[in-house]
């Protein structure tokens, strides 16, 4: 019988993960070599871009050892992002390995052991990876050292490869048949399988992903989704080789695809168990998390007669992210538009990023926010996630922010600046581990509101890279919060206000100010940037008019080029809102967030 | 207006450092120009015409000899009509009026000079690379004045940081004595490929910054205008309405041009095309029987609307209310409240201020 192997990759950014998994697809000889195309696992253009993987995805790799026994290795390859740190712990909860890559002349680095970390809660086999060692910078012995003192590993067992050069994939491909156990788990049993990833196709709506832990399922089935007790006729199973291929049927230990008339990825839950509608296993596997939005901003098409546009596009988009979340919304300065909300900023970036490349939008995102709670003095209880709808000031009675626990794992010699950036950012009740020799994690209780902008970036920085971070929600506390208004000439622009901390609002305000003077451009006049608490201006500053941008000379061969630089103007101005008589940057709107020295 | 034509004559007895237009520091080639110049007449069809203007520019067109131009005027009047009081101008360089040779542009029926002076202040002559000096530059005028001719343009050329605003004002001076009938006051700027552009480093710039280039302008504007001149373009000043350049105007209503000559370009009034920029390909094209043409772009409606906005608001003359886009009566008071428009029979103009930033203006009002 054929064997399986079930495995991920885990590794930083860079360290050649969709490479090493390019080598591995040619090394079984899947597809040709005239076919192949780099990033094969990556298909979106943001993910060969970026270099970053956003969505999961699966493929089976059939694989013959020496001594001709079959295998199917399922590999399964995860986002390497905080903001999808729940898709990921599925994906690895389906795996019973991974393959830990690391860069011979990087050396470990801060995310290689966050995702260590995460691979050793699902009590996964580990290998080792040392990848481009054919780099003239490569350091093998000190990798090895790293994988050791670091990471706690057995560096002896370590794999020396090159995914570029494609050395030691065949050693790689021995260690996961070898090292990872294979799946157990009985096909008699009652059908359990988890749902670690959904995709959307025009044609065959909703094509789950996942792991059968026990059970078989096949076409005509009746399945259940336990926790969202919602019931479909299976069409379709089968196996991700390079393009879907039907089975007869799916079983314990496999890792595949099931089709079953479900409409949209919405309708399914990622964690969710698929069980039999008629023979149900006992109970869900475990691990299941209702992924909630902890970021929020309003989207605007930047004219404000494609708002139709953007509603489709924002349907069709929503077909294959079911994190996403928005309902309408609508703003003095910027028109119709939409709240939404985010796993995180990534996650926000990447919505706007895909809905103006993908979906040809031009769109106006406003600067993202927390969801806040208000008790009102007439004993009513609200939750505003939009800064507009901030409670009129003398009915508050008390005002409620969501908190976090922040985990950072650092070098020891960061900590003083890291403790610094925590404080700053209303960081309490520190708490520290020493997981080894040389290393600290650092706990904090932080608002969630001040990490959601630039922390990551800001940690980053003052790490020098080495700054791993991740967070779980706590709970909401008490908290003194004000709402922070923009005024641009004296008119105050709605989409441009924020809800801040009492103590921290003048310093809001005049950051807020001065980002708006980088971002604005000069116009003709003067332009006053205020920021006010109430009928109080607490910072102000100013974009100075332009004097001169006439040519002296404009004849017969000078009027093209006046007309062609004129069609760019105008063609950079449709990416600017006319705020009152101003005209005021796409990039303004978030920018207000962004913080001093970035 | 009747549509205008251009002559480019590119020759000149030296290349000045700031100068974007094309011409060559050599005579050698002006005969096969000169043959060139005949193709492309008689190829040339006549949508065009009849003419109501007639400019021969440069390069240095009196650096042409007797002979030489009286072949040119034989030529475009031989094969164009044009009408009676057509504006025919030529440019010209100091250094070459005699008043043999004023009397010869006379006879030639050219009735407007514009001479290239280009600043009173022999030091900064020098270095604009001028070869004439200011005496030169007042000889020529009265040679001018001497042989009849009533419609004299000095060109001057101002705003770079050698020159202090009282010496150029001094300039300007040193102009009006002579009552030139118009002028123009260009602000150097680094045109591409000249000296200038190559040795203006942004830490060592030979131009003026925005700030002081501004307070340069207005102090031109409310001098000359004070002085009786009307700034009807941003860089042209007219001692009266119909002294304004008849054919440089048309450039800026979209009034089709004929321009023959390397690098010359020629408008329809949908269509535009320029020539090769160079003799050699210019004279090699006709050559071979073919039109010396570059390049050719035809306008869409949005694009004539965009030029005509673009064009208008560099002139007193300004835009039609009408041809403005709907909704745009806001952008209009604001501008106006901001002294950078006036409004008055149909037509939006410029303030002095408003020139300024004229390059700026039709983007408030582009959809």
């Amino acid at each position: 019988m054929k064997q399986i192997r079930n495995f991920s990759i885990i590794a930083h950014i860079d360290h050649g993960k969709s490479t090493l998994a390019d080598r591995m697809i040619q090394a079984t000889g899947m597809v040709e070599t005239r076919d192949f195309r780099d990033q094969l696992l990556d298909n979106m253009d943001i993910e060969r871009e970026r270099g970053i993987t956003i969505k999961s995805q699966a493929i089976t790799l059939p694989y013959v050892d020496n001594n001709g026994r079959e295998f199917a290795l399922n590999l399964i390859d995860t986002p390497g992002h905080v903001d999808f740190s729940y898709e990921v712990s599925r994906a690895l909860a389906s795996c019973e390995g991974v393959l830990l890559l690391v860069d011979a002349a990087q050396g470990v680095e801060a995310q290689t052991m966050a995702n260590l970390y995460a691979a050793m809660e699902h009590d996964l086999e580990i290998i080792p990876v040392i990848n481009k060692i054919d780099l003239p910078s490569a350091d093998i012995e000190r990798t090895k050292e790293q994988i050791e003192m670091d990471l706690g590993l057995d560096s002896d067992h370590a794999i020396l490869c090159s995914a570029k050069e494609g050395k030691g994939i065949d050693d790689v491909l021995r260690a996961i048949v070898e090292v990872i156990p294979p799946p157990t788990g009985s096909e008699e049993d009652p059908l359990a399988a988890l749902i670690f990833d959904a995709h959307y196709d025009p044609f065959r709506g909703t094509i789950v992903s996942c792991r059968v832990f026990s059970g078989c399922v096949r076409p005509g089935d009746t399945i259940l989704l336990m926790h969202n007790n919602a019931s479909y006729r299976v069409e379709e199973v089968g196996l991700f080789y390079l393009a879907r291929e039907p089975k007869k049927s799916l079983s314990a230990g496999e890792v595949g695809y099931i089709i079953s008339g479900i409409k949209t990825v919405s309708d399914i839950r990622i964690g969710d168990t698929i069980t039999l509608k008629n023979d149900p296993a006992p109970k869900p596997l475990p691990g299941f998390k209702e992924v909630k939005p902890v970021v929020f901003a309003s989207i605007y098409p930047v004219a404000s007669d494609e708002y139709r546009s953007l509603v489709e596009a924002l349907e069709k988009y929503k077909l294959n992210d079911a994190a996403l979340i928005y309902q309408k919304d609508s703003s003095a300065a910027l028109g119709l538009g939409f709240r939404c909300g985010f796993l995180g900023l990534l996650h926000l970036e990447i919505v706007q990023e895909r809905l103006e490349r993908e979906f040809d939008q031009s769109l106006i995102m406003t600067a993202p926010t927390v969801q806040y709670r208000f008790n009102l003095t007439n004993g009513d209880e609200i939750t505003v996630d939009n800064p507009l709808y901030y409670p009129d000031p003398v009915t508050i009675s008390q005002a409620f922010e969501p908190y976090i626990r922040a985990s950072i794992m650092i070098p020891e010699r960061y900590m003083g600046a890291v403790m610094e950036l925590c404080l700053e950012r209303r960081g309490t009740n520190s708490k520290f581990n020493y997981p080894s020799t040389g290393r600290i994690e650092i706990q904090f209780d932080m608002p969630l509101a001040e990490v959601i902008y630039d922390f990551y970036d800001k940690l980053k920085t003052v790490t020098q890279g080495y700054g791993s971070f991740d967070y779980d929600l706590l709970d909401y506390r008490k908290s003194d919060l004000v709402k922070l208004d923009i005024l641009l000439n004296g008119e105050k622009v709605d989409a441009l206000c924020q809800i801040v901390h009492k103590d921290g609002a003048r310093a809001r305000a005049l950051q807020a100010c001065n980002r708006l003077k980088e971002e604005i451009p000069r116009h003709m006049f003067k332009i006053a940037i205020q920021g006010a608490i109430g009928g109080t201006i607490i910072a102000r500053s100013t974009v100075n008019a332009f004097r001169k941008d006439v040519t002296a000379k404009c004849y017969g061969g000078d009027i093209t080029r006046k007309r062609k630089l004129l069609e760019k103007q105008k063609k950079g101005k449709k990416r600017m809102k006319m705020v009152g008589s101003v005209t005021v940057p796409q990039s303004a709107f978030v920018a207000v967030l962004r913080s001093d020295d970035n | 207006m009747q549509p205008g034509l251009y002559v480019h004559v590119p020759f000149c007895r030296s290349k000045c450092p700031y100068c974007g237009f094309y011409s060559i520091a050599s005579k050698a080639p002006i005969d096969r120009w000169l043959d060139g110049l005949e193709k492309e007449i008689s190829y040339t069809q006549k949508p065009f015409g009849p003419f109501d203007s007639l400019y021969l520019g440069g390069g240095t067109p009196s650096f042409l000899s007797k002979t030489v131009l009286e072949r040119v005027m034989a030529l475009i009047l031989g094969h164009f009509s044009l009408t009676p009081g057509a504006e025919i101008t030529l440019e010209a360089n100091p250094c070459d009026i005699s008043s043999e040779k004023a009397n010869l542009f006379k006879s030639l029926k050219i009735n407007r000079i514009n001479l290239g002076i280009q600043s009173f202040n022999d030091d900064v002559l020098t270095f604009l690379g001028r070869r004439h000096s200011s005496k030169t530059a007042e000889n020529a005028l009265r040679h001018l004045r001497s042989a009849g001719f009533q419609n004299i343009g000095v060109d001057l050329i101002y705003g770079f940081k050698t020159q202090p605003m009282k010496e150029w004002i001094a300039t300007l001076r040193r102009a009006l004595a002579f009552q030139p009938e118009h002028l123009s006051c260009y602000q150097l700027t680094l045109e591409r490929g000249t000296v200038f552009e190559r040795r203006s480093h942004p830490e060592d710039m030979i131009t003026l910054p925005d700030k002081s280039a501004a307070a340069h302008f207005l102090a031109t504007s409310s001098f000359l205008e004070s002085n009786g001149y009307i700034q009807y373009e941003v860089s042209n000043f007219a001692r009266n309405k119909g002294l304004e350049a008849r054919h440089n105007r048309k450039y800026w209503q979209h009034i089709p041009y004929l321009g023959l000559g390397p690098s010359a370009h020629s408008f329809d009034g949908k269509k535009r095309w320029w020539n090769l920029g160079s003799v050699k390909k210019y004279c090699a094209a006709l050559e071979k029987g073919r039109l010396p043409i570059e390049g050719t772009e035809t306008l869409t409606k949005e694009q004539i609307h965009l030029e005509s906005l673009a064009l208008g608001f560099r002139t007193r003359r300004g835009v039609a209310l009408k041809s403005l886009p709907p909704k745009s009566e806001k952008t209009l008071s604001m501008l106006q409240k901001k002294g950078f428009l006036k409004v008055a029979d149909g037509r939006a103009f410029p303030t002095r201020r408003g020139y300024l930033l004229a390059d700026h203006l039709p983007l408030h009002f582009s959809d």
